[in-house]
């Protein structure tokens, strides 16, 4: 395992996107040929404008077993929804 | 031998050129030593046939026989191509095949650069739509050459392998001849010697970063591109390339 090349996690910014959105991930031996590999892997069919790469060990992530204490006390708050006001109809569609 | 003759003539080296290196490197598709570096070759091998494409399909044109870039490829035998040595050879280990693609690349990048301004507005916009992709293709086998030549012990003489066996089909690329000498008057091509200079620079600028040496000597193995005398593996290549049309000429789908 050793040899292996390390993980990449690749964000893409498509043409009418507005952020870089995660599409995959790949190897590669640098962050210079990462990019490169996502651009043949991901971009082949005119998917995007800008690509963004970061090794896969730099991400801190959520375990799924903290999921209850994490995510489920918002369910019941349904107040913190803006669904209480009522909207002026010249602000249009929000 | 007219203007369009010699014109038809230089237009068959370009074509072939990135027909025969597009069907090589489409070889390696399924066998390539990582799934990224698997679908980057297909991609390159995918550009150069879209390239031929237009090459042959304007020699087809030029010739005025009724030619399609189709015809060109798939119903010429092995003394009618007109390509580089160097594309013509055996893939090898995956070193080889990238060394052979950068040497390739740098050669097309300097001279796509000169036929942007060629005084033929077909050939210039050609260039122009081609040299978006040569730019990327030279970027990405010069970053393998120098990440394999300055690797481990095994890659770097792998690379300096290939680099010898290759090297020799380097000065094939910078003869010139009468096509050449037509192709100059006209203003539609550069004289071939006079890419020499730029294509140097920037091979021992990523030769040198990859740690590699290039081998001395001025031989060259010619006959490629002006028919002379194909080495042998064009056969074979065009054996699998042409059967099927061959088999069953007229075949679409």
């Amino acid at each position: 395992m050793k040899n292996e090349w390390p993980l990449w996690e690749v964000f893409i910014r498509g043409q009418h996107g507005l952020s870089h959105r995660h599409v995959g991930s790949l190897h590669a031996p640098d962050a210079d040929m990462a990019i490169k590999n996502a651009r043949d892997v991901y971009t082949r069919r005119n998917e995007g404008v800008s690509i963004w790469v970061v090794e896969a060990r730099h991400i801190a992530a959520t375990a799924p077993g903290d999921k209850g204490p994490l995510f489920e006390p918002s369910e019941s708050k349904v107040y913190r929804h803006p669904t209480f006001f009522d909207i002026p109809e010249d602000v249009g569609h929000m | 031998m007219t203007r369009d003759e010699a014109l038809f003539q230089f237009l068959l080296r370009m074509g072939d050129n990135t027909l025969i290196l597009g069907h090589r490197v489409s070889e390696w598709c399924g066998h390539a030593p990582v799934l990224e570096e698997d679908i980057a070759l297909a991609n390159t091998a995918l550009d150069l046939i879209g390239q031929t494409q237009f090459w042959l399909g304007l020699a087809g044109e030029v010739e005025g026989q009724g030619r399609s870039a189709d015809d060109l490829a798939f119903l010429r035998d092995a003394w009618d191509f007109r390509n580089l040595l160097l594309v013509e050879l055996p893939n090898g280990d995956f070193g080889q095949t990238l060394m052979r693609q950068f040497l390739f690349d740098a050669f097309q990048s300097v001279l796509l650069g000169r036929l942007m301004t060629s005084s033929d507005a077909r050939v210039a916009e050609i260039a122009a739509k081609a040299s978006k992709e040569v730019a990327y293709h030279v970027e990405r086998s010069a970053d393998t050459v120098v990440g394999l030549g300055d690797g481990t012990a095994e890659s770097h003489a792998r690379m300096q392998a290939a680099l010898n066996y290759l090297w020799p089909y380097v000065g094939e690329m910078f003869l010139g001849d009468a096509v050449d000498a037509a192709m100059a008057e006209a203003g539609i091509a550069p004289d071939p010697a006079s890419l020499r200079a730029d294509f140097n620079a920037l091979v021992e600028r990523v030769l040198s970063e990859a740690t590699l040496g290039i081998p001395k000597g001025e031989f060259a193995h010619k006959g490629g591109r002006n028919g002379y005398m194909h080495t042998e593996h064009l056969g074979h290549l065009l054996a699998t390339m042409q059967w099927l049309q061959r088999a069953y000429p007229g075949a679409s789908w």
